[in-house]
């Protein structure tokens, strides 16, 4: 019994210490720059497209493919900046092709060192989420939704940096 | 005089949402006739769809040398043509982007990704872009099946149900579109979403 409990106290104490490391490691790999995106099917994201928190939300639907998302990324890059402490929040759904993660995305958030959260949305079953998210939306990129839980609209276009402020100022005083 | 104010005022809210509605209601749907059309093909010739007499109907595909989901279709489009002209329902491409907003995508540059991927189809220029907007086009690619004699729009969408991975398609829309107008049915889909790119334009 005392035998089988040391047994179990060791093996919980090397568990324990082996956690440990790795979260060690994980912390130093980020200072290291070593960036992971994490990969979602449309079941997955819908909840970042649904929160009922008092933040108001900016969710750029974007690819490195895309020249004009391309172009309008540091105006969402400075709205998550400067509207920080109204509760505003950006996500950047990339829809790059799975394949070219490392090779084009990961490289892309580095070299731009872009600060706010970057997921991929990787679901070939576009003909479900694509109505789903909106339904007057065509595919066509960039487009953007931004929500609260009092407001939800959703944009098939391309932003400058006023025109991206004086929509996100509707749902900040309404 | 405050009735008359109110009414005023209420229509002029109508105009104001009818004029809004209308905006974002362009172009071709399902069920409309569409317009010929005579723009440039990558051979020089004018084409227009009245040249195609023997033809029951078009497929025509928006796209352009620059999407990378158009030019993850382009084995695809030409996969289309080789089946389908014969049997009367032929592709018709048409790059809409302003090579000036996208200059990948100049005429020059049509007549090079011609050349270089072997399109069997012709790939025309929507030169001053009149002829996308007519349609409604909003990206590329973005298929639109046209039937004759009407010239009535059967179809809007996705070339098939996986636009970046032709490994994993499950279902071919147009295919299955074009299949059944031949049979003489209506067809079983009219409308699908894809991804694209949006189509280029200077402001």
């Amino acid at each position: 019994m005392i035998r089988k409990s040391i047994f179990l106290l060791v093996f919980l104490a090397i568990t324990f210490s082996c956690k440990k490391e790795k979260a060690k490691t994980e912390i130093s790999e980020k200072k290291h720059s070593k960036i992971e995106v994490t990969s979602l099917d449309y079941n997955q994201l819908k909840p970042y497209l649904e929160r009922k928190d008092d933040k108001t939300y900016v969710v750029n639907f974007w690819a490195t493919w895309c020249a004009p998302c391309v172009k309008e990324l540091p105006y969402f890059e400075k709205i998550n900046k400067a509207y920080a402490n109204q509760n505003v929040e950006v996500l950047l759904v990339s829809l790059d092709f799975p394949k070219q993660v490392d090779k084009k995305l990961i490289p892309f958030i580095k070299k731009r060192n872009l600060q706010s959260e970057v997921v991929l949305l990787d679901d070939t079953n576009e003909n479900v989420w694509i109505p789903a998210i909106n339904e007057n939306w065509s595919g066509a990129l960039p487009a953007t939704l931004i929500y609260n839980k009092n407001n939800r609209k959703f944009y098939e276009q391309s932003f400058t940096y006023e025109a991206l402020e004086n929509e996100l100022k509707t749902f900040l005083n309404p | 005089m405050k009735t008359i104010k109110s009414t005023l005022l209420l229509a002029v809210i109508a105009i104001i949402t009818l004029a809004f509605t209308v905006k974002t209601d362009k172009g071709y749907k399902v069920g409309d006739t569409i317009e010929d059309f005579s723009l440039k093909n990558v051979d020089g010739d004018k084409i227009s769809l009245k040249d195609y007499d023997d033809a029951k109907g078009f497929i025509i595909i928006f796209t352009c040398n620059t999407c990378p989901y158009s030019v993850a279709n382009e084995d695809r489009i030409i996969a289309l043509q080789d089946k389908y002209e014969e049997l009367g329902y032929p592709v018709i491409a048409i790059n809409p982007n302003d090579p000036k907003a996208q200059p990948g995508d100049s005429f020059e540059k049509m007549k090079v990704r011609a050349e270089e991927k072997g399109f069997n189809f012709p790939y025309l220029f929507d030169e001053g872009q009149k002829v996308f907007p007519k349609f409604g086009a909003s990206k590329t690619p973005h298929v639109y099946i046209v039937s004759k004699p009407e010239m009535k729009v059967e179809y809007i969408g996705a070339i098939d149900d996986s636009s970046r991975d032709a490994s994993a398609v499950k279902v071919k829309y147009v295919e299955t579109v074009v299949d059944e107008l031949l049979a003489g049915k209506t067809p079983s889909i009219t409308e699908t979403r894809a991804i694209g790119c949006s189509i280029k334009t200077v402001k």
